[in-house]
């Protein structure tokens, strides 16, 4: 029978796989998929724990993470596009002007 | 047994197709990426159907396979991205970016199986995820929320049209 | 009355110092009159005081208002008017007018008048502050205060280089002894927790065992002040050199009144040192003698070794210094002997005897265009009569020549030796007949023969201005003396009276004086007495050379001194290369700037090397969270 502790593995390892993307890929818009799936994770361990406790509060919060990662998503974006105008690079590591 | 069977596919599914958003050896290409991703997200709607998540899933498909993704794709294609040169990648980084990876994983999992949070759960779950009993919660408990929600989402309209203007005057 | 009377005696000269510190300076005239006009007024308050109280029984009054009290410590500025005090206060103030108008003349033609009568009028505060003071903080303050003055006065002239050595010399030498002057004024308020001098005395006599192990070091740390203000052998070194400074102040200040300032510290803590004495355990050897032991024996050195010295100078002034540090010596002695009463009465006399011969001196200098060498000098008997005359007297009343004042106070501090210590008082009869024969050495080579140089020659009589001090203060020396013969002196203290009534003693040493005076006397007549060149140069050879070396003290404190400060700065150096700016500075701008470049690392700019440091940090928290 698949428990709840099956879901919540599933999702850290997502979420996992998510962070190394964010770790390792140098190119801004998969960056910006990775940070997707972590949120994706997210959303999982809440619809697991909503049905698992029988409380659908859950389900309303991943509604709204949608939303959100919806609004970030097209920020973000827009962003890149603006960066890319300026630099012509969606590479990571070419952006370093936190360094004097 | 059925359900497990389910469940194991869509799990896999979504794991292989996730690390092959961030890993897949074979294209760099931020397409390929994408196109996994939308896969990800199919299999994990899969799973919202099993959770009884029923709308959460037709919203998860539509949201992001359909206007997320499609986001992305739209992007890749005005910016005109040829595939990412074949930049060596640095070892230590990489190897670095695994090692945390793994270790949050680790210690994630092993919180996870040595709390004994699956005795909380409750035995004969019952609730249907449909868009009644949700709309009902959302516009009853979660109005205020949701309404701050909607102007969160013009503010990031507002700020995503401002910012890809070509020019800001 | 009387506190307003010894307020009015100390307030005077500041006032005037200040007055012409802020506004009279450059107007020699004003700043003159207002000096002299201040000592003169405090010389008629002091006159008065005595007055009013020449009738009232001798009981110390006191006045005093609480300065500052912090905790345990209650500093009062107090006034002491005693017998003891009101005789200091008569000298000050008395000699010091005399001087005061003798600079008139002395000085006039100094282009910095004012400042040389404004530091005049400081000096007079101080040491009549020191007179005054109830307690040892006041006279603590004073007695550095005295030290300031002196130093400004000595480096009157500070654009010539020896004054200019001679005023630090001067006050790097007395600060040593005034470091163990402070010490000991601070051991004495740790056990009795009193400053004030008539409440200590009263603790002790309460329990004279009060200071316990440590009596003997605390009368020997006060007595260390002395050393140093009153040039007591180790620390006299300053005073002959102090001699650079202007012929008055060396007068006032080197011979009159500052150098008592000791003897006076003595008398006036008399009862410290009149304690059984005890000796810490590491001291346990020096059991039995008593700190007035060491007293008189530094006394009688200062006073041998000096009148050694004094025979073999040609300075004038400097002939006169070393001759008082003799006599300070003998002072010291008396004391420690137990004759305090003598020590005073020879301090009064010698105030006056020997500010006339430095004043006579000055008036020699000052009429043979500054000519100090006795030996350029010479001829100046008929030239310069009033002078001549005066500075005889002087002369003889320092020998001690009966009838004048020297003689009464010359042969009580005699006798107090002669009745305690046979060999101290061997040394003090060879002091004399030293004294005696340097003192007419210097009158025959001056004033005797004929002129041996062209300033010498052109010599002629000083305006009435300076003469009149001179005969003042040679009245005082011949009648100053009369003072002590009805045993006033003893009177000062309780207990002087003791040393009275020995008349066969007081006859003894009545004939051995006079019989030291002869035999000084003769060998210097017979060997100056017209003489063109010095014939001891040759006849003493290496010792009078050594002699005119001043025995080579000044050069072992030299030669001492050069190798310690080098030790010590090459310690100094060592310490400040490796451990402060090696050690410290370097290590510390060496740990900050590993750290900095090690942190530097982290500061790739970046944004996954700071994604993959957070991660990092996610891991860390949750381990510790959740495990």
């Amino acid at each position: 029978m698949i428990q709840f502790e099956h879901y919540l593995i599933v999702s850290a390892l997502l979420f996992c796989i998510g962070l190394l993307g964010v770790l390792t890929r140098k190119n801004l818009l998969v960056l910006y998929m990775s940070l997707e799936l972590m949120l994706n994770a997210a959303n999982l361990a809440l619809v697991a724990a909503s049905r698992f406790h029988d409380n659908l509060n859950g389900q309303i919060m991943v509604f709204f993470i949608i939303t959100v990662a919806a609004a970030e998503v097209s920020v973000g974006l827009a962003l890149i596009v603006a960066l890319f105008r300026r630099r012509q690079t969606t590479n990571v590591q070419d952006l370093s002007e936190l360094k004097l | 047994m059925i359900e497990t069977l389910f469940f194991i596919t869509f799990a896999l599914l979504t794991l292989i197709c996730a690390l092959l958003v961030v890993a897949n050896p074979f294209s760099r290409n931020p397409v390929t990426s994408a196109m996994f991703l939308v896969l990800t997200i199919i299999s994990m709607a899969g799973l919202f159907v099993l959770l009884n998540a029923f709308f959460l899933a037709a919203v998860q498909v539509v949201v992001y396979a359909g206007a997320v993704i499609v986001l992305f794709l739209f992007v890749i294609m005005l910016l005109d991205i040829e595939e990412e040169e074949r930049r060596k990648l640095k070892q230590f980084s990489v190897y670095s970016g695994i090692l945390v990876a793994g270790v949050v994983a680790v210690i994630a999992i092993t919180a996870i199986l040595s709390s004994g949070i699956g005795a909380y759960a409750s035995a004969s779950p019952v609730i249907q995820g449909n868009p009644a009993p949700l709309g009902k919660i959302l516009f009853r408990d979660y109005l205020l929320p949701f309404e701050i929600l909607s102007i969160l989402l013009l503010v990031a309209m507002v700020g995503a049209i401002l910012l890809s203007k070509k020019d800001l005057k | 009355m009387n506190a307003f009377l010894s307020w009015s005696i100390l307030l005077a000269p500041i006032t005037a110092a200040v007055l012409i510190g802020l506004f009279t300076k450059q107007n020699s005239k004003l700043s003159s009159k207002l000096s002299i006009g201040a000592i003169g007024f405090s010389f008629l308050m002091t006159l008065l005081l005595a007055a009013v109280n020449s009738g009232t029984p001798e009981i110390p009054v006191t006045s005093s208002v609480t300065w500052l009290e912090v905790g345990g410590l209650k500093v009062e500025l107090g006034m002491i008017i005693d017998p003891l005090s009101m005789m200091m206060l008569l000298v000050v103030t008395g000699v010091g007018t005399a001087i005061h108008i003798f600079s008139l003349g002395y000085m006039k033609d100094d282009p910095s008048l004012g400042r040389y009568f404004g530091f005049l009028s400081l000096f007079t505060f101080s040491m009549l502050g020191i007179v005054l003071a109830s307690n040892f903080f006041q006279m603590f303050i004073f007695w550095e205060l005295v030290g300031v003055s002196s130093y400004l006065l000595i480096g009157f002239w500070f654009e010539r280089k020896p004054a200019a050595a001679a005023c630090q010399k001067a006050f790097i030498v007395n600060r040593l002894g005034d470091f163990g002057f402070l010490i000991g004024i601070i051991l004495i308020w740790s056990i009795t927790g009193s400053l004030d001098f008539g409440e200590i005395s009263g603790a002790f006599t309460e329990n004279p065992a009060l200071l316990g192990a440590s009596t003997a070091i605390a009368g020997l740390l006060i007595f260390c002040g002395v050393l140093g203000k009153s040039a007591q052998f180790p620390l006299h070194v300053w005073l002959p050199d102090a001699m650079e400074g202007p012929t008055p102040v060396s007068a006032l200040i080197h011979a009159a009144t500052m150098v008592a300032a000791g003897v006076y510290l003595l008398c006036r803590t008399l009862f410290l040192f009149e304690l059984p004495t005890s000796w810490p355990e590491d001291f346990a050897w020096l059991n039995g003698v008593s700190s007035l032991h060491i007293v008189a024996l530094i006394g009688a050195i200062t006073s041998i070794m000096a009148a050694l010295i004094a025979t073999r100078q040609d300075d004038i002034k400097r002939i006169l210094a070393y001759s008082t540090l003799s006599q300070l010596g003998y002072m010291v002695m008396a004391v420690g002997l137990g004759g305090a009463a003598a020590g005073m009465f020879h301090l009064t006399t010698h105030a006056f005897f020997k500010a006339l011969l430095f004043l006579g001196a000055g008036s020699v200098i000052y009429a043979a265009h500054h000519e100090q060498d006795i030996w350029k000098l010479g001829g100046l008997r008929k030239k310069m009569p009033v002078t001549f005359w005066t500075f005889l007297i002087g002369t003889l009343a320092l020998c001690g020549a009966p009838p004048f004042s020297g003689f009464y106070s010359k042969e009580e501090v005699l006798l107090a030796a002669y009745q305690s210590n046979v060999v101290l008082f061997v040394l003090a009869a060879i002091t004399a007949v030293l004294t005696t024969f340097y003192m007419f050495r210097l009158v025959f080579v001056a004033f005797g023969g004929s002129a041996k140089s062209e300033s010498a020659d052109h010599a002629h009589e000083s305006p009435s201005v300076m003469t009149t001090p001179l005969v003042f203060l040679a009245v005082l020396s011949v009648v100053g003396g009369w003072l002590g013969i009805g045993g006033y002196f003893g009177h000062f203290f309780d207990h002087g009276a003791v040393h009275h009534g020995h008349h066969e003693n007081q006859t003894v040493v009545m004939f051995i004086g006079i019989g030291a005076i002869i035999f000084g006397f003769f060998p210097a007549f017979f060997m100056y007495h017209g003489a063109e060149s010095d014939p001891l140069k040759k006849g003493l050879g290496g010792i009078g050379e050594f002699l005119k070396n001043r025995m080579l003290i000044d050069e072992a404190y030299q030669w001492f001194i050069s190798r310690t400060h080098e030790a010590l700065a090459r310690l100094a150096d060592w310490i400040d290369r490796w451990i402060l700016a090696g050690f410290l500075v370097k290590g510390i701008q060496f740990t900050g700037e590993f750290t900095g470049r090690a942190l530097r690392l982290a500061q790739t700019g970046n944004t996954q090397t700071y994604a993959l440091l957070f991660g990092l940090g996610l891991a860390v928290a949750l381990f510790v969270i959740l495990l």
